[in-house]
């Protein structure tokens, strides 16, 4: 099966302190590497989530999928077209069939605008339908996110947070794209409302057969929403695996630390925080000066000689099972059986629990 | 732990006057805290959950702001304080720490010094020993190079950083209570876990009562001995941790835990339909009967009152009793 | 999620909060807020006057203000000329009267077309950046660094006299503050989330700066321009106290002050009047400005 989102390799670096003053003091721009070598594909129909602390770069990488970002370096296929350096004009087509609902429903919806001229906007641009057809498809898509007919005429901040998230999604379904950036889609929402929200993607994706690559920080939502994941620290992926097959045998020991760290409803006799070694210690080290080698090794408590000196490349530990980590790559001299560029999604056997 | 509550908190109610309107956010909440337990109050946004902490302390503006009630800290009831004799209270009795810790330290002012002009205020002991008592104090926290790490100013801390010095800070005077108010929402997962488990070992080597402000019922679960669930500014159950996930009795607690989306799989997630209602527009009866998947008629009319239901467990609803529906 | 004291959705993001903005309908909200500035609505009073006056100048005014030896030349307010007389003989209250065209006409006209040009600038500069952005700014710089009168001094003595002349020599001593105000704010717009889902949609950059970035910058301009237009009454006043204003007889404040100059000790009244009505339409306008800014601007709400 073709995939349709293909990323390989994609990087971006951004220059801190390369301003006039900093220049003329003869001060050094560094580099912080928020992307550096990204490569992941996402089949039609598929959700693949994206997971990681601040720092690690998923929410650039969304951005740069979208072309919203250009990239330093790296190829980016849509649908088995290269639109990695395509000029703003020719991206109007990509623009039809990829989207993106962002996280902050109080600031992603124009203040000055109705709700209907919102959803309505991006039909009237890509000519989807004649000027009188239009409120027809507007009234279509805001019953599919669960609002009414009426919301149409409202303002946003006659809106709740939750309604708002519905219209943003809306919006990005009136193009009828195949895929979706969520970027943290439900962070900002309280936790009911989240949960419709969650629902509610679920059932369109089901509905309309759309993609996702969904960001976000939160492990429980990726969980329930994803059919793989990919676990990204400081610019890298680390894992690529299944959903329920990382949460139940996650084999790096950062993705190990992060869902070691989730405060799971408990049973109230025990805590987790009372278990010395269960949580992972120190911090990230600054994305401006990255240490040689394995970029988690300072923190990872199965850290061995070779990770300060070496980065591990993304492996293959298990069926559909990727690992960037020594542990897993050293029958082969190191070298790991390097992961294929263009990594395919797994076929329809492979197990995606929902 | 004596039997007499450290605190003591009877009929809490904060309300607002604007534009001619009084709204009241924070109605009638009752409840205890004895000494070193640590008990959460959970709800979601608009709740009032940070408010009833904030008034506990008197951080409420008053204008615009009414707050009455009592809350008794030991036998001094606080709300009749005047603020000199609240300040003292401040820090030293009390500690309040925030859930941005980069607003509550001044950006112009070097850590060390701050924490020093903190343990001053109260500690009335001579200025080298306060000072090695900061060293010792972020060191405790878990900052590493804690005496270079004084004179550096809070912009060179990151979050968990900082964080970790608000909570050096807020235990400097070793108090009674410690008040957290959503200290690690801004935090990522894994410092996230840190921070709550140095303020549970501090605590508990300390002695010191806690009382955590969150919206995360997961934290809640593995920090607190006790639970107070808020909604739309009303206490609706108080539990102990093990009763209020293995046997909740109000139907919003249920509907919040089933929520939770977890790390096993689940085909969809319960979810409570609506939102909770604005401060102008409550509903009369029980405020979460529109959205009460059981609700009776009873509901919209009368006001359901906290009562027990066993040792230790409140609810406020007509139709709940033990291991009911 | 920062914590505000907001108590109008009851301290819930995720209730409606309703607290509406002029342009979504909240009107009658807006005027109670207005309203309760009592400087702001002597204000509007001022401005609602001065417009009277204009439209109404040929019914209000008791005689032709061009008309001379309708009374003794300098006479004192008295029941027939209630403003008293000038040197010419002509009615004074007649000229205030018809005088109170020139400020509204070049008042508003100069300040709609430094706008109109101004904004525009801004919104280019600001949307798109890069060259443009340094380019427009560092003329809009030049520009701001000349005091507005010896601006117009320059211009009126480039252009020659008039009415029209001294409403652009006016407004383009204004372009550069509107530019800079929309600029920043632009600046501050063009990265809300909005308006990259706009970009990602595929909608072209005119149409972004039209249908989302203009909305949203929109009120502070309002602000800026009413402020603005005492700011070119004074300075059109100024000019035409200087004799660069239109051409006498023409009623204009400004040239009745000057008028008045050579009578100061035993006519008080020639500069007077007009010199009164001119701080009177300064004074209101400015409060009117201030009350508008005072509801207008989201960011100094509560």
């Amino acid at each position: 099966m073709t995939a349709l989102l293909e990323v390989e390799n994609l990087t971006k670096h951004f220059t801190v302190g390369d301003g006039l003053v900093n220049r003329l003091a003869g001060r050094r721009s560094t580099v912080v590497r928020a992307v550096d070598g990204v490569s992941f594909a996402i089949a039609p129909a598929e959700t693949l989530g994206l997971v990681g602390e601040s720092g690690c770069g998923k929410t650039t990488t969304g951005r740069l999928v979208l072309r919203a970002v250009e990239p330093t370096a790296g190829r980016i296929r849509f649908d088995g077209e290269d639109i990695t350096a395509l000029r703003e004009r020719a991206l109007l087509p990509f623009r039809r069939r990829a989207q993106i609902v962002f996280q902050d429903p109080y600031t992603s919806l124009n203040p000055r605008m109705p709700v209907g001229r919102i959803v309505g906007e991006p039909i009237m641009v890509h000519r989807l339908a004649a000027r009188g057809a239009v409120p027809e498809r507007v009234t279509a898509l805001l019953e599919m996110v669960g609002l009414q007919r009426e919301h149409a005429g409202r303002y946003p901040h006659e809106l709740s947070g939750g309604q708002r998230q519905r219209v943003g999604i809306a919006r990005a379904l009136a193009v009828s794209p195949r895929l979706i950036v969520a970027d943290e889609a439900v962070s900002a929402l309280d936790v009911s409302v989240r949960a419709q929200i969650l629902n509610l993607l679920i059932a369109l994706r089901e509905r309309l057969g759309l993609a996702f690559l969904f960001v976000s920080h939160d492990l429980g939502v990726i969980r329930f929403i994803s059919h793989r994941v990919a676990v990204m620290y400081l610019g890298r992926l680390v894992e690529i695996a299944p959903a329920a097959e990382l949460f139940r045998r996650p084999l790096h020991p950062y993705s190990q630390a992060l869902l070691a760290a989730i405060p799971t409803v408990g049973d109230g006799r025990t805590s987790m925080f009372d278990q010395p070694g269960r949580l992972i210690e120190g911090e990230l080290p600054s994305p401006m000066n990255l240490p040689r080698g394995c970029r988690f090794a300072s923190r990872c408590p199965q850290r061995m000689a070779r990770c300060r000196e070496v980065e591990p490349a993304l492996v293959s530990a298990a069926p559909n099972h990727l690992v960037a980590c020594h542990l897993y790559g050293d029958e082969n001299n190191g070298q790991g059986a390097a992961a294929p560029v263009s990594l395919r999604p797994p076929g329809p056997e492979a197990d995606t629990a929902l | 732990m004596t039997d007499a509550p450290l605190l003591d908190v009877r009929g809490l109610t904060v309300e607002f006057e604007t534009d001619g309107e009084r709204l009241r956010a924070v109605d009638e909440v009752s409840f205890a805290v004895r000494g070193g337990e640590i008990v959460g109050l959970v709800g979601e946004s608009g709740a009032g959950k940070s408010l009833t902490s904030e008034a506990i302390l008197g951080l409420i503006p008053c204008p615009p702001g009414r707050v009455t009630g009592e809350v008794r800290l030991r036998e001094r009831n606080l709300l009749a304080l005047d603020e000199a004799a609240l300040a003292r209270i401040r820090g030293k009795d009390i500690a309040m720490i925030f859930q941005n810790p980069t607003a509550s330290l001044n950006p112009v002012f070097r850590v060390g010094d701050q924490l020093h002009e903190a343990m001053a205020l109260h500690l009335a002991e001579p200025r080298p020993t306060l000072r090695a008592r900061a060293v010792e104090i972020l060191t405790r926290v878990g900052i590493p190079s804690a005496a270079t790490r004084m004179r550096d100013y809070p912009h060179q801390f990151s979050g968990g950083m900082a964080q970790r010095v608000m909570i050096g800070m807020g235990m400097s005077c070793v108090p009674s209570l410690l008040i957290a108010d959503e200290p690690t929402t801004a935090l990522d997962v894994t410092i996230q876990a840190q921070v709550l488990a140095l303020i549970r070992r501090l605590a508990r080597e300390s002695g010191t009562a806690v009382l955590l402000v969150s919206h995360d019922l997961g934290i809640i679960s593995q920090m607190c001995d006790r639970v107070l669930v808020m909604y739309a500014g009303r206490v609706v159950e108080e539990a102990s941790i093990a009763t209020v996930f293995r046997a909740p009795a109000h139907p919003y607690t249920r509907a919040l835990i089933d929520c939770l989306p977890r790390t096993e799989a689940t085909a969809q997630l319960g979810t409570i339909v609506g939102v909770m209602p604005g401060l102008r527009a409550l509903p009369p009866g029980c405020r979460f009967h529109p959205r009460c998947p059981i609700a009776e008629p009873r509901c919209t009319k009368e006001t359901p009152a906290l009562r027990a239901l066993g040792s230790g467990h409140r609810v406020a609803c007509h139709l709940a009793s033990n291991g009911a529906p | 999620m920062a914590r505000q004291l907001d108590v109008e959705g009851g301290f819930a993001p995720q209730a409606t909060t309703a607290e509406p903005t002029l342009a979504t309908g909240g009107l009658r909200r807006w005027w109670r807020r207005f309203a309760r500035n009592r400087g702001a609505v002597f204000g509007l009073g001022v401005l609602l006057l001065i417009v009277v006056m204009s439209v109404f100048a040929p019914v209000l005014a008791p005689h032709d203000p061009l008309a001379q030896g309708v009374g003794p030349p300098l006479q004192r307010p008295s029941l027939d000329h209630w403003a008293g007389t000038d040197s010419f003989g002509r009615d004074l209250l007649s000229r205030i009267i018809y005088g109170a065209r020139i400020a509204l006409v070049v008042g508003v006209v100069s300040v709609a077309l430094a706008m109109a040009i101004g904004v525009s600038l801004g919104l280019a500069a600001g949307y798109y950046g890069g060259w443009l952005d340094i380019v427009v700014m560092r003329a809009m710089d030049a520009l701001f660094a000349f005091p507005i009168i010896i601006l117009a001094i320059a211009m009126m003595a480039i252009m020659g006299f008039g009415v029209v002349n001294v409403i652009i020599a006016v407004a383009v001593g204004f372009i550069a503050p509107f530019a800079r105000v929309t600029r920043a704010d632009v600046l501050a717009v063009k990265e809300e989330p909005y308006v990259e889902a706009a970009r990602l949609a595929g909608v072209s950059g005119p149409a972004i700066i039209v249908r989302h970035v203009l909305p949203n910058v929109l009120a502070p301009i309002i602000v800026q321009a009413a402020l603005r237009v005492s700011g070119a009454i004074i300075t059109e006043a100024g000019l035409s106290f200087l004799g660069l204003g239109p051409p006498p007889p023409t009623p204009v404040w400004g040239s009745m002050i000057a008028e008045g100059r050579n009578f100061i000790v035993m006519a008080p009244h020639v500069s007077t009047f007009p010199g009164i009505a001119l701080m009177l339409a300064i004074i209101g306008l400015n409060l009117l400005g201030d009350g508008l800014r005072d509801t207008l601007d989201p960011r100094l709400r509560r």
